[in-house]
C-alpha cells in the first residue's frame, strides 16, 4: 500500500480512538472537569503523566539535539527526568493531600493572599502559553511532512481534535486520551529504535546496543569509539566529551530539573488520583514510562549520527539514497556543492562544509535511513501527533482552570454556581485553543528562546514557593511573595537581556559567572529561597490555622 | 496523636535526606562535576561518566522513586496511616458522633 494512504489510515484510526474516549468520558461536574473526579488509578495516571510530559519536542527533536550536542545533550536527558524525583518526594504527595484543584489554589490558600494567588495565575498562564504554541506548530509540521497537507490546515485539524475532547471531557477526557496517546507514541518511538539497533549492532535493546560493537558491515569496533573517531576526523569535538563548562552544564541541568518540578500542568496530574499513596505510586509509574523514551533517545542519537556520517561524508551526491532526496525537498537537508567536486563534504569547518541537516531529521527520517517498512513510517507520524496533542491538551486545561477557577471563582466572582463555573471553564478552553492555534499558524519567531523562559520561570517562582509551603510552617505571606517576585524579576531580566535586548552579547564571555540564560533559573531559584527566608524572619508568623493546615498535609489523610 | 505525627514527619525527612542525597550525587557529582574523572573507567563500549550522564542517572531516578514508595508504605504502616487504617478511623469517628 502506498505510504501516504497508510499514514492517513494510521493517523485516522488514532484520532477515532481519541474521539471515542472523549465521548465515553464526558465531565459533568467541576471536580470531574478539573481533576477527573480524583478517581484516576495510579497506573493510568502514570501513563497520562508520561504522555502529558513528553511533547513534540521530546518525541521529534530531543534525539536530534542530543545527536548534535554529544555529551552536553545530557542536560536535557537528566533535566527532563530528574525533576520527577523531586516531584515524587517533595511535592506530589503533599499537594494531593491538600486536595484542591490547581497550583494557584495551593499558593493562594497556603499564603492566605489573593495577591499570591494572582502571581501564581499569571505565571501558570504565561508558562503554559509559551509551551503550547510549540505543540500546535508541531502538529502542523507533522501533518505537512507526512500527509502533505498545508501546515495551517494541519494546525486547524489538531485544534479541532484537542478542542473536542478537552471541552467535552475536561481533565477526565484528557486523562484517558493521554493513556491511549502514550501507548501510540512509545510504540512509534521504540519500533524504529529497536530495528536500527539490530541493524547496526545486532542488539535488540537500543540501550545496550548504544554501548555495543558495530556489525562488520558498519566497520566493527565499539559504536561510541567509532563515533568519536569520525568526529575527530571531521573536526567536530569528540561525541562523548563536553564543550560547555561544567558549571554551566550544572546550572542548566538544575534549572530544567527544578522547572519540571514546578510546572503546573505536571503537578495537577497528581491531583487526579484518589489518595496520597496513589500519588506516590503514579509518580513512580510516570518516571518509569518517561525513562523508557529518555534512555532510548541518546541511543538513537548515537546510531543516527554514525549512520548519517557514514552515509553522506565524501559520498557522491548523485548516489544518495531515496530518503536524502525526500527530505531535501522539505529543505530539512540542504546540500551546496561549494568546491564543485560532486562529493558531499560534511565537516565542522563552516567554510568547507557543504551539508546542513536539520536536527529533527534524526527521528523523522530514522525509519527511512534504516530502510524500515512503510507502516513504521506511518506509525512515527501518528506518534509525533500523539506526543504533541497530549501535551497541548494538558496545558490548555491549566490555562482554562487558571481562568475559570483561580481567577473567577476564587477571586473575582466567588458567588457563581458550579454549573456556571463549568461553563466558564469550557469557554476558557475554547479561548485557549484559539490563541494556541493562532500561535501555531503565526509562530512568533521567539518560540525557541521562550522555552528557556518557561523553565526558568517555573524554577524561580513555583518551585521554592511550593517546597517552602510544605517544609516550613514558619514561611509566611510576605516571605513567599517577595521571594517569588525577586526570583521572577531576576530570571526574567537576565533572559530578556540576552535573548531579546542584546542577543549579540549572548556568548559565554558575557554571561554573568559564565551561566547561560538557559541555566539562570537555578540562580533565580536560589535568590527566591534566600529572599523568602530573609523576609520571613523579619515579619509576622503565619496565622495558626495555616500552620495547622501545613501539619495536616504532611500526614496522609482520607482517600477520595 | 500530635507527637506521633511529629515522629512520622521526622522519619519522612530522614528518608528524603538519604534519597535526595543519592539523587544529588548521581545527577550533579557523577554526571557533571566528576564526569571526566569517571570517564577513565570503561564498561564495555561506555565510558562511565558519559554513561552516567546519558543512561545511568535516569535508571537511578526510577529506582529512587520506587524505593521511596516502599519505604513510605512501611512508615505509613508503622504509624497507622495505611489507607484502610485511615478509612477505619474515619468510620469510628463518625460512629462516635
Amino acid at each position: 500500500m502506498n505510504l501516504q494512504v497508510l499514514t492517513y489510515i494510521t493517523v485516522g484510526i488514532t484520532f477515532l480512538i481519541y474521539i471515542a474516549i472523549a465521548i465515553w468520558s464526558r465531565a459533568s461536574s467541576t471536580k470531574e472537569f478539573y481533576i477527573a473526579g480524583a478517581h484516576v488509578p495510579p497506573l493510568a495516571n502514570g501513563l497520562a503523566t508520561a504522555a502529558d510530559w513528553m511533547s513534540a519536542a521530546s518525541f521529534i527533536s530531543m534525539a536530534g539535539i542530543v545527536s548534535y550536542m554529544g555529551r552536553d545533550g545530557s542536560v536535557y536527558l537528566m533535566g527532563w527526568t530528574g525533576g520527577y524525583v523531586l516531584l515524587a518526594l517533595m511535592i506530589a504527595p503533599y499537594l494531593r493531600d491538600f486536595g484542591k484543584f490547581t497550583v494557584p489554589d495551593f499558593i493562594g490558600d497556603r499564603y492566605y493572599s489573593q495577591f499570591a494567588r494572582m502571581v501564581a495565575v499569571v505565571c501558570a498562564i504565561f508558562v503554559s502559553f509559551t509551551y503550547v504554541a510549540g505543540q500546535m506548530r508541531g502538529v502542523g509540521v507533522v501533518f505537512s511532512r507526512f500527509l502533505e497537507v498545508d501546515i495551517n490546515l494541519g494546525v486547524l485539524i489538531g485544534m479541532g481534535i484537542v478542542f473536542f475532547y478537552a471541552v467535552l471531557g475536561g481533565m477526565k477526557g484528557i486523562t484517558y486520551t493521554q493513556v491511549a496517546q502514550y501507548c501510540v507514541l512509545i510504540f512509534a518511538y521504540m519500533v524504529p529504535a529497536v530495528f536500527i539497533s539490530i541493524l547496526m549492532t545486532g542488539n535488540i535493546i537500543p540501550q545496550l546496543g548504544f554501548g555495543a560493537e558495530l556489525n562488520d558491515s558498519f566497520g566493527g569496533g565499539y559504536l561510541l569509539d567509532r563515533l568519536d573517531g569520525l568526529h575527530e576526523e571531521l573536526g567536530f569535538a569528540a561525541y562523548t566529551e563536553g564543550v560547555r563548562s561544567n558549571l554551566d552544564i550544572l546550572f542548566i541541568t538544575a534549572a530544567l530539573i527544578m522547572g519540571t518540578a514546578g510546572l503546573p500542568h505536571v503537578i495537577i496530574r497528581f491531583f487526579t488520583v484518589p489518595s496520597v499513596r496513589a500519588a506516590r505510586k503514579s509518580a513512580g509509574y510516570a518516571i518509569l514510562f518517561i525513562a523508557i523514551l529518555y534512555t532510548t533517545a541518546p541511543a538513537i542519537a548515537a546510531f543516527a549520527r554514525t549512520n548519517l556520517i557514514n552515509t553522506v561524508n565524501n559520498a557522491e551526491y548523485v548516489s544518495m539514497p531515496g530518503w536524502f532526496k525526500t527530505w531535501e525537498n522539505t529543505s530539512l537537508i540542504r546540500f551546496e556543492d561549494k568546491n564543485g567536486d560532486g562529493l558531499i563534504q560534511y565537516v565542522a569547518d563552516a567554510e568547507v562544509n557543504e551539508l546542513t541537516v536539520d536536527r529533527d531529521i534524526i527521528v523523522l527520517a530514522n525509519p527511512e535511513i534504516a530502510k524500515l517498512p512503510n507502516w513504521v513510517i506511518a506509525l512515527v507520524a501518528a506518534g509525533g501527533l500523539a506526543a504533541a496533542l497530549s501535551t497541548a491538551a494538558g496545558l490548555l486545561l491549566v490555562i482554562s482552570t487558571a481562568i475559570s477557577h483561580d481567577l473567577l471563582k476564587r477571586n473575582l466572582m466567588p458567588d457563581i454556581s458550579e454549573k456556571q463555573e463549568l461553563s466558564f471553564a469550557r469557554i476558557a478552553i475554547l479561548f485557549a485553543v484559539c490563541v494556541a492555534g493562532y500561535f501555531g499558524i503565526n509562530p512568533p519567531g521567539f518560540v525557541a528562546q521562550v522555552v528557556a523562559f518557561a523553565f526558568g520561570l517555573a524554577a524561580s517562582s513555583f518551585f521554592p514557593a511550593i517546597v517552602l509551603g510544605i517544609f516550613s510552617t514558619r514561611m509566611n505571606r510576605e516571605g513567599a511573595i517577595s521571594g517569588m517576585i525577586a526570583g521572577i524579576v531576576f530570571t526574567a531580566t537576565y533572559i530578556i537581556y540576552f535573548k531579546f535586548i542584546n542577543p549579540a552579547a549572548d556568548t559565554a564571555t558575557n554571561w554573568w559567572l559564565g551561566i547561560s540564560p538557559e541555566g539562570i533559573g537555578t540562580l533565580g531559584m536560589l535568590i527566591n529561597f534566600a529572599v523568602a527566608i530573609g523576609v520571613c524572619r523579619l515579619t509576622a508568623e503565619p496565622p495558626q490555622e495555616i500552620k495547622d493546615m501545613v501539619l495536616d498535609i504532611r500526614v496522609p489523610g482520607k482517600p477520595d | 496523636m500530635q507527637k506521633d505525627d511529629n515522629k512520622y514527619w521526622q522519619e519522612n525527612i530522614r528518608i528524603l535526606t538519604v534519597l535526595l542525597g543519592i539523587w544529588f550525587v548521581v545527577s550533579f557529582l557523577m554526571s557533571v562535576i566528576f564526569v571526566d574523572q569517571l570517564d577513565a573507567i570503561r564498561i564495555g563500549g561506555f565510558k562511565l561518566g558519559f554513561w552516567m550522564a546519558q543512561q545511568g542517572s535516569i535508571y537511578v531516578y526510577v529506582i529512587i522513586v520506587f524505593v521511596y514508595l516502599k519505604l513510605m508504605d512501611k512508615l505509613d504502616h508503622k504509624h497507622h496511616h495505611d489507607e484502610k487504617d485511615i478509612l477505619a478511623q474515619e468510620e469510628a469517628e463518625e460512629l462516635g458522633q
